[in-house]
């Protein structure tokens, strides 16, 4: 399928791969977000991928569109998009109830027992498809489909930084605290979120993740580990 | 050493560079200025690169001295009521604020945002590469929040021995027309909704501020339901939620989102739209991708395009 471009304004450019949630979208973005990122262009500012487009920021007045047009075609027609090798994270996550405050809700609305959801929820292998919301909010394609189900009826003002959070067939790891109607079943120590670090997000778009339930005790040493600095995942190479 | 030290701080005035870029992919939002051409305007005065820290002023003013030695300042502060001690000065300018005198911006006229710069720059440690300030997710210089009344700010370098100067040019023709390219997703809009979006007078909402201008009038129909799948935010886009009322999204916008996009607005007039008050009539004209690059081309400010209208003057500041 050849993808729609579509202007936002005349210094930002998408590239339309389709209208749903759907991997195979989602894998194109990222194939055409390294190809254009390791061609670029001078004029260039940064691209966004999002689970079914990539979003290229351009400043018109030093890459005009219709170059802008040109590159990104070169970069689909390529016949090997180079993709860099993702990485596999395995990150601490504690489904305490103290943690897991819409754990019952969603065992009743899916018909699994709460311990169903915290085993179907940690040892699903997720792909990080995109970052958006607020800073370093991952959204984790790969949701097991007995966990899909709509959004509270009404959002939270405020969740904590860390929490896993599922609607509507989607996770995510809340990295910073914000407003949010999604349902929480457990709190990462991990931060994945590292404003003080050379390299301040550890995990791209690309990477894959995956949870190993920890109690409140563990997860208490391991959050004042990881605030101490500390990286506490796990990578190993795709 | 020499520094700013700030007397007074109205709410909302942050430390601005030209914006935090690369981090957009991590859900970073670039913060920057809301108005990059009195930004740049403020930093070319004060003999600074374009895109350099400043003040961004909010609407309440803020007031300003010298501590340890004089400072050469950069300002842009259409529509505000600028004073050095009672002295009414022009509102773009550049000048030597020496120890003891006070440099007052406040509310004026008109506009919402005014500019501070200091020639050389600011001391400020950045924050992932950029001097920009997000207040909603706190990352920025200083804690990543607003400025407040005694702070101090430590100049970069001492100030150049320059002349006073000020800024003389006619204000750009008032107007409540702002330019906008439809899409990405104007095709979500039925044609009564896409004829009721150029037709109507809009009014800019009390419940506005870094992060969107909201705008009241006639609901707008979605053609196709007003959930899409989360995609990119442009500075300017702007998006109709379910309510039908469009909020134009500005320098603190959240990086993607899921509600439609009937269209952006162009760099060139984005400026005059952050200047716009509550209140205040809104009008849209949809131009094309090559109209709104020709705007923005003529828009950019230019020491060179500045020089007629600088004029030397003597503003007594100290």
């Amino acid at each position: 399928m050849t993808p729609r471009l579509l202007d936002a304004g005349e210094t930002a450019l998408v590239i339309e791969f389709g209208q749903a949630i759907d991997p195979a979208a989602n894998a194109r973005v990222l194939a055409l977000d390294a190809a254009l990122t390791a061609a670029a262009p001078q004029g260039l500012v940064e691209c966004v991928p999002t689970y079914r487009s990539l979003m290229v920021h351009y400043d018109p007045l030093v890459l005009s569109r219709s170059a802008l047009v040109a590159a990104v075609t070169s970069c689909l027609d390529a016949p090997t998009l180079a993709i860099r090798p993702g990485r596999l994270w395995t990150l601490p996550a504690c489904y305490d109830p103290a943690f897991a405050e819409d754990i019952d809700h969603v065992a009743a609305i899916t018909g699994l027992t709460p311990a169903e959801v915290v085993t179907s929820h940690a040892t699903a292998r997720y792909t990080v498809t995109m970052y958006g919301f607020a800073p370093g909010w991952a959204y984790l394609g790969g949701l097991p489909p007995a966990l899909s189900l709509p959004r509270r009826t009404s959002p939270r003002a405020r969740i904590p930084a860390g929490s896993l959070i599922i609607a509507g067939g989607q996770a995510i790891v809340a990295t910073m605290a914000m407003p949010s109607g999604w349902h929480i079943l457990g709190r990462t120590p991990e931060r994945l979120f590292r404003p003080e670090s050379a390299t301040p997000f550890p995990v791209a778009v690309g990477d894959q993740i995956t949870f190993t339930p920890v109690d409140r005790a563990t997860f208490a040493t391991l959050q004042r580990r990881a605030v101490a600095g500390e990286v506490l995942a796990t990578a190993e190479p795709l | 050493m020499t520094a700013l030290r700030i007397l007074q701080a109205g709410p909302l005035c942050t430390l601005q560079d030209a914006g935090r870029n690369g981090w957009l992919r991590y859900g970073v939002t670039p913060a920057g200025p809301m108005d990059w051409i009195a930004h740049a305007t403020a930093n070319l005065m004060a003999g600074n690169p374009a895109g350099g820290a400043a003040i961004e002023i909010g609407p309440g003013g803020i007031a300003v001295t010298a501590e340890g030695g004089p400072l050469r300042i950069g300002l842009s502060a259409r529509g505000f009521a600028v004073r050095l001690g009672p002295n009414l000065l022009p509102t773009r300018l550049a000048l030597t604020l020496h120890p003891g005198a006070s440099l007052r911006v406040q509310p004026g006229p008109e506009g919402v945002w005014a500019y501070l710069t200091l020639a050389g720059g600011l001391a400020v440690a950045p924050v992932m590469g950029s001097l920009a300030t997000h207040l909603r997710s706190g990352i920025g210089p200083l804690g990543g929040g607003a400025l407040s009344a005694g702070q101090v700010l430590a100049a970069a370098a001492p100030a150049p021995d320059a002349p006073d100067l000020a800024l003389i040019q006619l204000p750009p023709p008032a107007t409540d027309r702002f330019r906008y390219v439809p899409g990405p997703q104007a095709d979500h809009f039925t044609e009564a909704a896409t004829t009721a979006f150029t037709a109507t007078t809009w009014r800019v909402s009390p419940q506005s501020d870094r992060m969107g201008y909201r705008l009241t009038g006639p609901a707008l129909t979605h053609a196709r339901g007003h959930d899409i799948v989360s995609d990119g935010i442009a500075f300017g886009a702007i998006q109709v939620p379910g309510d039908g009322q469009p909020i134009v999204l500005m320098a603190d916008r959240q990086p993607t989102g899921g509600y439609p996009k009937i269209g952006c607005v162009i760099r060139a007039d984005l400026p005059r739209l952050a200047q716009t008050r509550a209140g205040q009539a809104v009008r849209f004209v949809p131009v094309s991708v090559d109209e709104a690059v020709a705007a923005l081309r003529a828009a950019v400010p230019t020491l060179q395009g500045m020089r007629a209208g600088m004029r030397r003057v003597v503003f007594g500041g100290g």
